[in-house]
C-alpha cells in the first residue's frame, strides 16, 4: 500500500483520510458496504473513483462488488455535486398537485435540467420518488430540509438566500 | 410557572414552517420574560392546520394553527399561554372533529408526547406491553398476535403471528427482527410520522418481537430520504438503551436486543423484503427468489421477522389491552385500525386512524372535504404507486383488503392519492411504467426490458401513432408483466396501467394538440 501511495496526487491522501475515518466507523458491524458509501459521501459530498479499491480492501471486496453497489443507488454520487442539492418530488401525490410545472420551473430558474449541476456549481436539481410529505404537496427537499406545498414564488424564496 | 408549548418536529410540519414558529416562541417568551418549556412532539396529522402550536392548561392542551412566525406576538398578546382566545384558536385539541372521530391505536401517542422521552412514554401508557411479554413465553406472545388478527401493514396483509411461528419454529441460532421503514410508495407517510412521532413505539414492538423468536439484534432498514426520522430514531434508541430497555439485559429479565438503524440510498425496491436484506447485508438491492423464505433464511441467511413501522407498532398495543381488544376493531378479515393517509389534491389531507370499514368516500368527504383545488374529485389512487387507479363510482367501497381487492383494487400500505377533473390518466399510465423503468432492479425480463417498452408504446399512444394497435400491445404487455416478473414491482406496475385504461379510457384517446 505505501509503495504506490507515493504516486497518488494529493487530493487523493484527503480522500484516503476521509475514506479511512468512514471506515473506521463502521468497523466490526457485518455487512457495512452501504453505510461506509454514507459515510464517506457525507464527508466528501461524493463518493470519488479513488475511494473505490481503498473500501474495497478494508472490506474484502473486489473493486467490481464496490463500484456494482455505487451504481445501483440513486442516492450515491460518482461526481462532485453543486454546493445545493435540491430534489423535486415527481411521485403521484405531487403530480395531483402539478409538480411538473413546479419542476420546469425549477428548471427556467435554475437553467439546468433535472440530475444537471448549475455551471457555478451552486444548485444541482434532482427528482426525488415521495419525499412522505404528499399531505402537502407538491413536496421539494433542499440540503435534507423538507419543504412542502412550495409554489414557483415560493421555491424562488427558498432558493435565493442559498450562495 | 413553567407552562409547556408543544410545536412538532415532524418533518412534514417542519415543512410548513413549524421549526421557526417555535425559535419565535422562544424568544418571544424571553423578551417578555416567561417560563416557556417548549416540547417538540410528533404531529397529529391534521396537515391543514400545521403548524398546529398546543399549550397545556389544566383543562387540557389548548390548539391554535396554522400559525406562522408573524403571528407569534399576537397570540402572545391575546393570552394564547392560557389557552385564551384568538383568531387561530382551535379549541381544546381533544375536541377537534377530525381528531376526536378517529380511532388512534396505534397512533394514540403521536403528537402528544415528547417523541424522544421514555419517561413521557411510560406516563402514557408505554412498555406495558413488554412487560406483559416478558412474563410469557415464546409461544405465547406469538399467539397473542396471531389472535389479534394483525395482517401486514407493508402492504401485503399476510398474518403476523404466522410469520413470527415460522420464525420461532427455526432451531435456535442467530436469529434477526429487521423493520421494512423503506416506505417507498408515494402517498405514504404513516412510518415517518411514527418513527418521529412515537419511535420508542416501535422499539418496544420489535424488542417484543425478538424475544418472541429468539432473535438478539433487530435492524431498522430506513429510506435515505428521512433524514429526520432518522434523528428521531437513534436518539429513541439511545434513551432506551440507557433506561435499560434495550441492551444484555432487559428490565433485569436476562433477555438480550440490540437495535440498529440502517440507511437505504433512495432505491424503491429495497422496499421488497428480499431486496431490503441484500442491501442490509450491503450489496445491491437485487430481489431473491423465494422460497426460502426470509422467516427460514433471511438476513445473512438466517431466520428474519421482516415486518412493516406499523405491523410492529402495532404490537405493543395488543400485547397490553389483549388480543381480543386489538381485534374487536375492524371489519370481515381486516381486523384492528388502519392508519390512512389522504394526499394528493385534498383540501385537509393528513393521517386518519380508523377500525377497517371506512368508505373511500367518507375518508375523501368527511374527513378531506374534497378537492385542494375546489374541482371535481375524478379519481383516487390506493395503496401507493403500484395500487389500481379509482373512479367516483366505486368511492362507496369501505376500506379494508377484501373489499378493495374484490374491485380489482389493493389497500397496501393504507395510501390514499385523490386526483381532480384536471389529471390527464394516459399521462398517469405512462408515468407508473416510467417509474417501473427507473426502479426496476433489473433481474427479470419482463420488468426491465418490458417497463421501458411501456414507456415507448404509451408515448405513441399520447401522439396518437397507430393508437389502437399500440394500446393492445400495452394490454399484452401489462398480461406479460403481471405473470412473468419476479417480484411485485414488474408483477403490479400493470394494476395503474390497467386500471386507468378500464375505468378512464377516453383519456388515452384524446385528440393531440
Ligand atoms: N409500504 C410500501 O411502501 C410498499 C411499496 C411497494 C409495495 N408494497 C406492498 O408490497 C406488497 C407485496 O409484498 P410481497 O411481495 O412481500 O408480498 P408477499 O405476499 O409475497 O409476502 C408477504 C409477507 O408474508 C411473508 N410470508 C408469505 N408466506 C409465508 C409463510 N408461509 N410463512 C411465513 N411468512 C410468509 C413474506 O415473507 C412476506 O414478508 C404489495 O401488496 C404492496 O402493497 C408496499
Ligand atoms: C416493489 C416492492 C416494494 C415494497 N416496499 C415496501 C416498503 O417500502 N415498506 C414495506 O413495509 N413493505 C414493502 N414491500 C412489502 C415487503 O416485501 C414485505 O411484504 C413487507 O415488508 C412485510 O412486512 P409486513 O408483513 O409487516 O407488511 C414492498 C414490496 C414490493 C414488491
Ligand atoms: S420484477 Fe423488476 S424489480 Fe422485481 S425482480 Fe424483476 S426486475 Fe427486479
Ligand atoms: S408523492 Fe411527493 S412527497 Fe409523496
Ligand atoms: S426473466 Fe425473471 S421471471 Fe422471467
Amino acid at each position: 500500500m505505501s509503495a504506490d501511495r507515493a504516486l497518488r496526487d494529493p487530493l487523493d491522501d484527503s480522500v484516503r483520510d476521509q475514506v479511512e475515518a468512514a471506515l473506521a466507523a463502521h468497523q466490526g458491524r457485518p455487512g457495512p458496504l452501504l453505510q461506509v458509501l454514507h459515510e464517506v459521501q457525507n464527508r466528501l459530498g461524493y463518493v470519488p473513483p479513488a475511494a473505490i479499491p481503498i473500501i474495497a480492501e478494508a472490506l474484502n471486496l473486489s473493486r467490481a462488488d464496490v463500484h456494482g453497489v455505487v451504481t445501483f443507488y440513486h442516492h450515491f454520487r460518482q461526481a462532485p455535486g453543486g454546493r445545493h442539492v435540491i430534489q423535486v418530488c415527481q411521485a403521484e401525490s405531487c403530480r395531483a398537485m402539478h409538480c411538473d410545472k413546479l419542476t420546469e420551473h425549477a428548471q427556467r430558474k435554475l437553467g439546468v435540467q433535472l440530475h444537471g449541476t448549475t455551471a457555478d456549481g451552486r444548485y444541482t436539481l434532482e427528482p426525488v420518488y415521495c419525499l412522505g410529505n404528499c399531505a402537502c404537496s407538491p413536496a421539494v427537499m433542499i440540503d435534507g430540509e423538507l419543504h412542502g406545498r412550495v409554489t414557483p414564488d415560493a421555491f424562488d424564496a427558498l432558493i435565493a438566500p442559498l450562495s | 410557572m413553567n407552562i409547556k408549548v408543544y410545536v412538532p418536529r415532524d418533518a412534514a410540519a417542519l415543512s410548513l414552517g413549524a421549526g421557526r414558529v417555535a425559535d419565535a416562541i422562544d424568544r418571544e417568551a424571553q423578551r417578555r420574560g416567561l417560563q416557556v418549556q417548549l416540547i417538540r412532539n410528533g404531529s397529529r396529522g391534521l396537515f391543514w392546520l400545521e403548524p398546529l402550536v398546543e399549550v397545556a392548561t389544566p383543562e387540557g392542551r389548548h390548539a391554535y394553527g396554522p400559525v406562522t412566525v408573524q403571528d407569534v406576538p399576537g397570540l402572545f398578546d391575546a393570552g394564547f399561554l392560557e389557552g385564551k382566545a384568538h383568531p387561530l384558536h382551535l379549541g381544546l385539541t381533544e375536541e377537534i372533529e377530525e381528531l376526536k372521530s378517529q380511532q388512534r391505536l396505534t397512533f394514540a401517542r403521536v403528537g402528544v408526547i415528547d417523541p424522544v422521552s421514555v419517561d413521557d412514554y411510560i406516563a402514557h401508557g408505554g412498555y406495558v406491553g413488554l412487560k406483559r411479554a416478558l412474563a410469557m413465553s415464546p409461544g405465547e406472545i406469538v399467539d397473542a398476535v396471531t389472535q389479534s388478527g394483525l395482517r401486514g401493514r407493508g402492504g401485503a396483509a399476510f398474518p403476523t403471528g404466522i410469520k413470527w411461528k415460522t420464525v420461532l419454529d427455526q432451531p435456535p441460532q442467530q436469529k434477526y427482527v429487521t423493520c421494512n421503514a423503506d416506505e417507498g410508495d408515494s402517498g405514504t407517510f404513516a412510518d415517518r410520522m411514527l418513527m418521529e412521532g412515537d419511535p420508542l413505539m416501535l422499539i418496544e414492538g420489535m424488542t417484543i418481537a425478538g424475544i418472541a423468536v429468539g432473535a438478539t439484534q433487530g435492524y431498522i432498514y430506513l429510506r435515505a430520504e428521512y433524514p429526520h426520522a432518522q434523528r428521531a430514531l437513534n436518539e429513541a434508541i439511545a434513551a432506551a438503551r440507557a433506561s435499560g430497555y434495550l441492551g444484555s439485559n432487559i428490565l433485569g429479565s436476562g433477555k438480550q436486543f440490540e437495535l440498529e438503524v440502517r440507511l437505504g440510498a433512495g432505491a424503491y425496491i429495497c422496499g421488497e423484503e428480499t431486496s431490503m436484506l441484500e442491501s442490509l447485508e450491503g450489496k445491491r438491492g437485487e430481489v431473491r427468489v423465494r422460497p426460502p423464505l426470509p422467516a427460514i433464511k433471511g438476513l445473512f441467511g438466517r431466520p428474519t421477522i421482516v415486518n412493516n413501522v406499523i405491523s410492529l407498532a402495532s404490537v405493543p398495543v395488543i400485547l397490553a389491552k389483549g388480543a381480543e381488544f386489538y381485534r374487536d376493531f375492524g371489519t370481515g378479515k381486516s381486523r384492528g385500525t388502519i392508519p390512512l393517509q389522504l394526499a394528493g389534491n385534498i383540501k385537509h389531507g393528513g393521517l386518519i386512524e380508523r377500525a377497517f370499514g371506512l368508505t373511500l368516500r367518507e375518508l375523501i368527504y368527511d374527513y378531506g372535504v374534497g378537492s385542494a383545488s375546489g374541482r371535481p374529485i375524478r379519481a383516487v389512487q390506493v395503496g401507493g404507486p403500484l395500487g389500481a387507479y379509482i373512479p367516483e363510482s366505486q368511492f362507496d367501497t369501505p376500506i379494508d383488503y377484501e373489499a378493495l381487492s374484490a374491485i380489482g383494487a389493493l389497500l397496501g400500505h393504507g395510501g390514499v392519492v385523490v386526483f381532480d377533473d384536471t389529471v390527464d390518466m394516459a399521462g398517469m399510465a405512462r408515468y407508473a411504467m416510467e417509474f417501473c423503468a427507473i426502479e426496476s432492479c433489473g433481474k427479470c425480463t419482463p420488468c426491465r426490458i418490458g417497463s421501458t417498452r411501456g414507456v415507448e408504446l404509451m408515448d405513441r399512444v399520447l401522439a396518437n401513432i397507430d393508437r389502437e394497435r399500440n394500446l393492445q400491445l400495452v394490454e399484452e404487455l401489462c398480461d406479460t408483466m403481471l405473470h412473468g416478473s419476479l417480484c411485485g414491482l414488474g408483477g403490479m406496475t400493470p394494476f395503474p396501467v390497467q386500471s386507468a385504461l378500464k375505468h378512464f379510457p377516453e383519456d388515452f384517446r384524446k385528440t393531440v394538440q
